[in-house]
């Protein structure tokens, strides 16, 4: 592996114990139910603090189960992604075919001295 | 982070909604201009944009034992300057609202402020400290990244405390709570987004260096120049 390689996968490695870590040190268990998400903990703040508050105004669409919000999610990601791997496989492709046009022009070149 | 469909009383969202409003417009100017002088940068700017997808889409679990995401609105920012991510944020935060019900239409101004404007411009300008003082460019980018996600949710800490100040300890007790809620959770989340943003803008380095220098990220090599030269 390349050095470049090294560090990229270094920089994931570290990103993948940031996020397991939480889970595996059981970080969530004075919680009843853990890893919810930090808004959901918000809008139980809100009603601690105003109890009387009423959300004036609900979402247009809202995913019917857990699951459909899930996928939504993920889809949300797997776009992203997509346009991301596009970009660089694209941007590869480029360099590949520049290198490899420049290859093909210099033998050119020195056959036309000869 | 983002606040949830309802959840801001109706002057404070119409607040933020104005406040929010002439930084995206001069964004949608920021960003058409860019594609007409530079076609080329389309790409790169759908990359950026789908950086923020990725990122916002992906809860991941934090110390504080809540799961949170990050923002990815800071990559944006460095490469084609934060009014550009007022655009970029604000498209993330509209599919997110209409399809996952996740943020709101009601409080769309509050978010697109935290996470489309203030997290770009205080992720830029510290990334632009950094580079000023001659601090490595990954430092500089991590630095950048960290703040802009960071600082997002300390607005939105803000935000929130504003509209519900504690009975008793008013604005600022409601600050803690909230903050404890947002920021602490993010710390860990901010420093996987900068080493994510790290390691983007290292492939692009490897793959992109003429748009990287173009948009003055890279400086210009010696043979960059010299071909520049040549080709004129």
């Amino acid at each position: 592996m390349s050095r470049n390689a090294k560090i990229n996968t270094l920089l994931l490695l570290v990103v993948a114990a940031l996020a397991v870590l939480p889970l595996v040190l059981g970080l969530g268990d004075h919680k009843e139910e853990p890893f919810t998400g930090a808004d959901g903990e918000a809008e139980a703040a809100i009603t601690e603090i105003a109890p009387d508050y009423e959300p004036w105004f609900s979402p247009l669409y809202e995913p019917p189960s857990g699951e459909i919000e899930s996928a939504l999610f993920s889809l949300q990601a797997a776009l992203g992604a997509g346009v991301l791997a596009y970009y660089f496989g694209l941007r590869r492709g480029r360099r590949q075919g520049e290198a490899r046009a420049g290859a093909a022009k210099e033998p050119l070149v020195t056959t036309g001295d000869e | 982070m983002h606040i949830a469909e309802g959840y801001l009383p109706p002057v404070h969202a119409a607040a933020w909604g104005v406040a929010s409003a002439p930084f995206v417009v001069h964004g949608v100017r920021a960003l058409t201009r860019e594609v007409k002088a530079n076609p080329e940068s389309t790409l790169l700017l759908g990359a950026s944009g789908a950086f923020t997808f990725v990122l916002s889409a992906l809860k991941i679990p934090s110390v504080t034992g809540s799961c949170s995401h990050p923002t990815g609105t800071g990559l944006g920012a460095i490469l084609f300057r934060p009014p550009v991510m007022a655009v970029l944020g604000t498209i993330t935060l509209l599919f997110q609202a209409l399809l996952l019900a996740h943020g709101g239409l009601t409080t769309l101004g509050a978010n697109v402020f935290s996470m489309a404007i203030v997290g770009p411009w205080t992720g830029f300008g510290t990334y632009w400290l950094l580079r000023r003082s001659n601090v490595p460019l990954m430092v500089s980018v991590f630095f950048g990244a960290f703040v802009a996600d960071i600082s997002t949710y300390c607005v939105t800490s803000v935000q929130l405390a504003l509209a519900f100040p504690d009975p008793g300890s008013g604005v600022l007790g409601a600050l803690a709570k909230f903050g404890g809620i947002f920021a602490v959770t993010q710390l860990p989340l901010a420093v996987s987004e900068g080493l994510l943003t790290v390691l983007v803008m290292r492939l692009l380095t490897q793959s992109s260096k003429g748009d990287l220098t173009r948009l003055g990220v890279l400086l210009p090599s010696r043979k960059k120049n010299e071909n520049a030269e040549a080709s004129a």
